[in-house]
């Protein structure tokens, strides 16, 4: 057994750092420091910039146009990349990260042809229709038609949750196209404009007062029959493969290490009587405690991000790697807001879209903002609750 | 011993609960909020005229006379309703720094004003430096031939936007941190010299960065040199206040997440019917339940000596603090995405518990304080 990282994945990260410290906007970096939700035009421009250099999509194989990287790069480049306060990849939409994967694996050479070329240069940006009002964690009940006739599908239904929707000209959703068998098997996995007619997206404001949200109706929308991806009934089968490899990602073990240690920047520039926040041990203990955790999920996704690469798929670890994940994200952004004391509590809103505090330092700014929006990490992607019940039918068949 | 509220207690419950009923349903407190400053003259008047505004001010300076029982019972009905109304700046804190610190003139002069409803105070003690310790204090203020005249930065001031005075703790003799040579002044915040940077807080009510520079005071509040008793007996009186605002926050969250897991359908069935689910809403309760029996021995503590005062609203602070975390997460993560949208309730009582959570000394600063004191398990 051998856990040290080759001498090319060293050189590696010294090629990334570089490439990262050279090429990454200024600007963007400071945007993706002050406020969780970038803003799209930053997201475009960046996205050309890593496109130029052939990184616009880390996850996907070359010959799609992606990097070909071993899940190991992929986790070094992460790490780099969230240390210089990379803006969250998702900003771009969900090209890279969930549609782009499940056309190469299952679309036809027309779609992959049409759609995965715009997807590496940012010039499409999806969002990703999955929930509706009345299917959540229980998302094989969605009720969302889609009706064969002649050419077309008639799509009938509403999505919620859709995030992002307003910045994106492109949909990727599940619809019912069969009632008549079991519910798994009746939804298909559609892709189309978000410009055609019978659409209308809504906002929905979070509770961090930003707008990323919305709910989004369809209401006798005609798509062509090419907008199917694979096979009609099999868009459950995606729709699984897809949130199975989100389940790496949305741990964010390199991001949450870029919050520990901004929290400690935070702590060393909060004044407390002649001192500073940092020197008091009870602090010091929390943090510590958070960056011991932050050691063990970076153990588990290491191991994981090798098991990938040996074809290995490990779904116990990657639900356990979630669930560990989102809880540990919501204790260093807590351990974050409570560092700020008093100062944190004040929170304006920007002509820009950021929140601010007068009274906190800069290294400061944006983490109330993030911590009441990451209190959806441990509801989005699969519920704490859900990967429970996964884990728990993993475990009891002998997993 | 007797844990009975008294017949006045129960019936300034039920006048509590029946006016907010009316008067602050959610979608009223929705139009609130879209206001700057975010709360409104007309429920400031009732307030005095149900006498609510001169709680425990004495009846000879036109107050009901009441204690901190009382003041606990408005604190928890109040939390249940998310109210905006600058209730603790201007009669936790202004009223009962006034009565426990003033002079018998300024008594006469502000009490009956502030039960009425003319005068609203604000309180200017905190500093970037403290944290959350009421005795660092680096604003001094300067004796004059007439006067004094007061330079510093206060942070945080809550309501400070809509108060017509401050209250500002500034030292007049001693050391940043040390605990005399602290006084209370009267600030008229017009005043030259004085500068708000006003901001909307996390629960959208308001407050202000103040700086002083070289303000005259508009008066010395008592003596000079020893406000922090006085300080810290009010403090810890609007902690016990800060704790029942707490619970009815809590309580109220409970039932509408109860109320919501019972009618939310997923898998064919309701998911309060989930064990888990249902062990998560025992685990709730009992929250409350810690946080109601500390927060009564809080305010019953009130005016015990100094010593028991402070063990009983650490104490308390500690244990509301931890409950507010619990069921402030689990009320937004059972209700799933929809507890993320500002639309419901869930969302402010989230941000409300927060600010509970935080005002007047966190968690660990409050079991530090716990520790520091004399205990009888030493
Ligand atoms: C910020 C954010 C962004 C999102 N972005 C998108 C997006 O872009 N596209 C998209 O399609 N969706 C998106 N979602 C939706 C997300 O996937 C759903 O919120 C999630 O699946 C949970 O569904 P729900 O909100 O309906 O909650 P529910 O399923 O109603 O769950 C409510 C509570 O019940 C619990 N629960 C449910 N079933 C069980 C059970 N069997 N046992 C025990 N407990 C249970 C849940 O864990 C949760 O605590 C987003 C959500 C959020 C909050």
């Amino acid at each position: 057994m051998d856990l040290a990282l080759s001498a090319e994945d060293k050189a590696f990260r010294q090629e990334v750092r570089a490439f990262i410290r050279e090429n990454l906007p200024a600007d963007i970096a400071d945007t993706a420091r002050r406020m969780f939700h970038t803003h799209p035009e930053d997201m475009l421009r960046w996205t050309k910039i890593l496109h130029q250099k052939g990184w616009s999509a880390p996850s996907w194989p070359k010959k799609y146009g992606g990097t070909g990287w071993s899940a190991v790069q992929r986790y070094i480049f992460d790490e780099e990349y969230c240390m210089a306060d990379g803006p969250l990849p998702l900003m771009a939409g969900h090209g890279v990260t969930m549609v782009g994967p499940v056309i190469y694996t299952f679309g036809s050479d027309e779609q992959k042809a049409r759609y995965l070329p715009r997807i590496l240069t940012g010039d499409d940006y999806w969002c990703q229709g999955f929930s509706e009002p009345g299917s959540g964690s229980d998302l094989a009940s969605l009720k969302t038609r889609a009706v064969v006739d002649g050419d077309e599908y008639i799509i009938n239904g509403q999505k919620i949750w859709t995030s992002l929707a307003h910045n994106a000209n492109m949909i990727f959703c599940l619809a019912r196209t069969d009632t008549t068998v079991k519910p798994q098997q009746g939804i298909s996995f559609l892709v189309f404009p978000v410009d055609t007619p019978g659409i209308t997206i809504r906002p929905i404001i979070s509770i961090d007062r930003g707008h990323s949200l919305n709910e989004t109706f369809f209401e006798n929308v005609r798509v062509p029959r090419s907008s199917l991806v694979g096979e009609e009934g099999k868009g459950w089968t995606y729709a699984k493969f897809l949130l199975g490899h989100e389940r790496f990602t949305i741990a964010e073990i390199a991001r949450s290490k870029r919050r520990l240690q901004r929290l400690r920047q935070i702590a060393r520039e909060t004044p407390v009587g002649q001192g500073t926040l940092l020197d008091d041990p009870s602090f010091q203990e929390k943090a510590t405690a958070i960056e011991i955790d932050l050691v063990m999920l970076e153990q588990m996704g290491l191991r994981i991000a090798w098991e990938m690469d040996q074809g290995i798929d490990n779904m116990l670890s990657a639900s356990i790697l979630k669930l560990r994940g989102s809880q540990i994200i919501q204790a260093v952004t807590e351990l974050s807001i409570e560092a700020m004391g008093y100062s944190g509590l004040a929170y304006e809103s920007l002509q820009d879209g950021s929140m601010f505090s007068p009274s906190a330092p800069d290294i400061a700014q944006g983490k109330m903002e993030e911590f009441l929006f990451l209190r959806a990490a441990t509801i989005y992607g699969g519920s704490t609750e859900t990967q429970q019940n996964i884990l728990a039918k993993m475990i009891y068949a002998g997993a | 011993m007797d844990y009975r509220f008294s017949e006045e207690q129960s019936m300034l419950k039920d006048s509590l609960q029946g006016w907010l009923g009316r008067n602050y349903q959610f979608d009223q407190w929705r139009r609130l909020i879209a206001r700057k400053p975010p709360h409104s003259e007309e429920n400031w008047k009732s307030f005095a005229s149900m006498g609510w505004l001169g709680i425990t001010i004495p009846e000879a300076h036109g107050g009901l006379g009441f204690g901190a029982i009382d003041q606990m019972i408005i604190g928890e009905a109040f939390g249940s309703h998310l109210v905006t109304e600058p209730y603790l700046s201007s009669i936790v804190f202004g009223s009962n720094l006034i009565l426990e610190a003033g002079t018998e003139v300024q008594k006469a002069e502000w009490l009956p004003r502030i039960a009425e409803g003319t005068a609203r105070l604000a309180f200017a003690f905190a500093e970037k430096q403290s944290r959350f310790s009421l005795n660092t204090v680096a604003t001094h203020a300067q004796k004059t031939s007439n006067g004094y005249t007061i330079s510093g930065e206060k942070i945080l001031v809550l309501d400070a936007p809509s108060a017509d005075k401050l209250i500002v703790l500034a030292r007049t003799g001693g050391d940043t941190t040390d605990k005399t040579g602290l006084s209370l002044f009267l600030v008229d915040p017009k005043n030259p010299g004085v500068s708000i940077r006003a901001y909307s807080t996390v629960d959208d009510r308001q407050a202000a960065d103040i700086i002083f520079d070289n303000v005259v005071a508009e008066a010395l509040i008592g003596s000079e040199g020893d406000a922090l008793l006085a300080v810290e007996a009010v403090t810890d009186r609007a902690i016990a206040y800060l704790c029942a605002e707490g619970v009815g926050a809590m309580q109220a969250l409970i039932e509408a997440t109860l109320a919501y897991v019972k009618v939310r359908k997923q898998f064919g069935q309701a998911i309060g019917d989930f064990q888990i689910i249902q062990h998560r809403i025992v685990d709730l309760r009992v929250q409350l339940e810690c946080s109601r029996a500390m927060t009564l021995y809080a305010a019953v503590s009130a005016t015990a000596d100094a010593n028991e005062r402070a063990r009983a609203a650490s104490a308390a602070k500690v244990q509301v603090g931890r409950s507010a975390r619990i069921v402030g997460r689990n009320a937004i993560q059972l209700h799933g995405g929809i507890g993320m949208t500002n639309e419901l309730s869930i969302g402010h009582y989230f941000k409300r518990l927060l600010m509970v959570e935080t005002m007047l000394g966190d968690i660990d600063f409050h079991q530090k304080r716990f520790a520091s004191l004399p205990s009888e398990l030493a």
